[in-house]
């Protein structure tokens, strides 16, 4: 599986993290030689096979339905690196 | 009497009781063993030294009145990755350089319940990804060993490096560590120490930053197998906040230690023999199976088809989980915000500048195999590779009690040696990573010291939830290959 450079651009924009030319150049490589090593799974044949999902059987627990928490807006803003009055703030997103 | 720093955590707890020193003095011996080898090692981004004089000193009131609790007064180094309320946890990231959490992780809290004292905390590679700890945003540590005749520093493993150089170093009695893919066991055998990461769902992932949900384990690192058991005993447990957390009864780890193996059958898998491997470990592992002949186990050649299957079904289920769990870090939240033109661009710049080269190799790869079109080819598939692993492991354990394998298939390399590439160092936890996949217990004991003069390990691997057969097993290793010699201390003369 061989990824060029608008994949790597076009991953890097669905991962929100800008990338230079130099940086996807790389990437296109390792990334390449990381898909192509993972290939060998493809020698497996998974079809009657269920997806791994716990270690062991167990029986998600249920808790009582009661309030557990809250009233911690300031934790929560804390290590906004910007807040106002308990809200974080973010760049203009409506114009 | 021994250096207060050299004792084992057990000796400590008996001669706190005994009153022949206090735990301010214990913890006194450490901090200063830390100033001394911090600057050389590396192994603490940030020390707590006030903290820890105080709940040292609360240790002491609790011990003079008979109060004390299994850990009461002993000094821990905490690794980075757990959240320490108000004290600064980074996962050793610049994109968390600013982050004071306003919450106790569980694993803290329960340690800290128990009467522990916490020295700081401890380096790691960046978000636990990497193998050699040379990822952290705080810089290389340095493994207290160093190959015979030579000054060149070796990397201590990783991701756990700054809790198994700070534990070989003596800058600590134990530490706290985690293991998604051999993060504890692989830097514990590169330092001569012990590295056992629990059956998954044993202790609480709650406050832990996350790296791949299910596959992430706390665990201890220690100097002895016993100490593992009684680090273990008092981290382990169900928690409601993780849900994966298993609400099982915590034995008493310790009373297994001591038990031996007769009438145990050791399983031996023949495709842990791989191709590269030193020869060296082959003799370290025919070393360990007469060891344990010795004492009384039976031991049995077993399969594990699987096995070359698990690393490539590992380097698409930790890089997609990796991807969903850090997309938490967007410059809204915790620290770290890049302006940009708008919130988008605001999103790439903080993470373009927050994250170091490999988190963002493993986001980006996690994201491609979880985007549209690709989830059942790679995600899925590799989910379904799990249940293979896993149905390998049960099946030998119909048969054996427990497994013995290398830790790792050469002892530590020097630094820079693998990091131009990543291949190259994902290798490195090709005797582990399978424990992950399948969920099981596995410990590292050392086991002897390489043709460079620097330690080996043997990893023991347990049935699920079933750390005291896996205990057992690994207190005949470390009682027949003695304890192996501290490294040369060079470092608190720099």
């Amino acid at each position: 599986m061989s990824v060029d450079r608008a994949t790597v651009f076009r991953i890097a924009r669905l991962a929100r993290i800008a990338i230079t030319d130099e940086e996807a150049k790389r990437l296109e490589s390792e990334l390449t030689g990381i898909l192509d090593w993972v290939a060998q799974l493809d020698e497996l044949d998974t079809s009657n096979v269920e997806p791994m999902t716990r270690v062991e059987a167990m029986t998600m627990k249920m808790r009582e339905d009661e309030v557990t928490g809250g009233f911690k807006a300031a934790d929560i803003v804390k290590n906004a690196p910007q807040e106002d009055d308990h809200y974080f703030v973010v760049p203009k997103i409506v114009e | 009497m021994k250096d207060l720093t050299d004792l084992t955590i057990a000796e400590a707890r008996e001669g706190l009781a005994e009153r022949s020193f206090s735990a301010v003095e214990l913890t006194q011996a450490h901090l200063a063993a830390i100033k001394s080898a911090n600057r050389a090692l590396n192994a603490f981004v940030l020390e707590t030294p006030e903290r820890a004089l105080q709940m040292a000193e609360t240790s002491d009131g609790r011990l003079a009145k008979g109060e004390g609790g299994a850990l009461e007064g002993i000094p821990l180094g905490i690794k980075d990755l757990f959240c320490t309320k108000d004290v600064r946890t980074t996962a050793c990231s610049h994109i968390l350089d600013r982050f004071t959490p306003t919450y106790e992780s569980t694993v803290t809290a329960n340690l800290w319940d128990a009467g522990a004292v916490m020295l700081g905390k401890l380096n790691n590679d960046e978000f636990a990804m990497g193998s050699s700890n040379e990822t952290s945003f705080y810089g290389e540590v340095v493994n207290p060993w160093r190959r015979e005749g030579s000054d060149a520093p070796l990397v201590p493993g990783g991701s756990s490096g700054g809790s198994s150089a700070a534990v070989a170093a003596r800058l600590c009695l134990g530490a706290t560590a985690t293991d998604t893919g051999g993060s504890i066991r692989q830097p514990a055998a590169f330092t001569g120490t012990v590295g056992l990461k629990p059956t998954y769902g044993r202790c609480s992932r709650w406050g832990i930053v996350a790296f791949a949900s299910s596959l992430d384990q706390a665990g201890p690192i220690t100097r002895t197998v016993r100490d593992s058991a009684i680090m273990l005993a008092a981290m382990a447990g169900h928690d409601p906040k993780d849900a994966t957390s298993a609400d099982i009864a915590v034995p008493d780890f310790g009373a297994a230690v001591g038990q031996g193996v007769k009438g145990l059958t050791i399983g031996i898998p023949k495709e842990y023999r791989v191709d590269g491997m030193a020869p060296e470990i082959e003799v370290l592992w025919q070393q360990g199976i007469a060891w344990l002949t010795e004492a009384g186990a039976t031991i049995k050649d077993i399969s594990l088809p699987h096995t070359m299957y698990a690393l490539p079904s590992y380097y698409i289920v930790a890089p997609a989980e990796a991807s969903s769990n850090l997309a938490r870090y967007d410059g809204v939240r915790y620290g770290l915000r890049e302006p940009g033109k708008d919130v988008i661009s605001m999103y790439e710049n903080t993470r373009e500048s927050g994250f170091g080269a490999e988190v963002k190799r493993r986001v980006l790869i996690g994201t491609y195999v979880l985007s549209a079109g690709y989830y059942d080819a790679y995600y899925l598939k590799a989910q379904k590779v799990r249940t293979l692993i896993k149905r390998d492991f049960d099946q030998a354990f119909e048969r054996v009690d427990a497994i013995l394998t290398p830790t790792t298939p050469a002892p530590a390399f020097a630094a820079g040696e693998k990091s131009g590439d990543p291949l190259e160092m994902y290798l490195n936890d090709i005797f582990t990573v399978t424990v992950n996949m399948a969920g099981l217990p596995g410990i590292s004991v050392p086991a002897g010291l390489s043709s460079e003069g620097t330690p080996l390990g043997l990893q023991v691997i347990g049935k699920a939830f079933d750390e005291e057969t896996m205990f057992r097993v690994a207190q005949v290793v470390e009682d027949a290959a003695g304890l192996i010699a501290k490294p040369n201390d060079w470092w608190s003369k720099l």
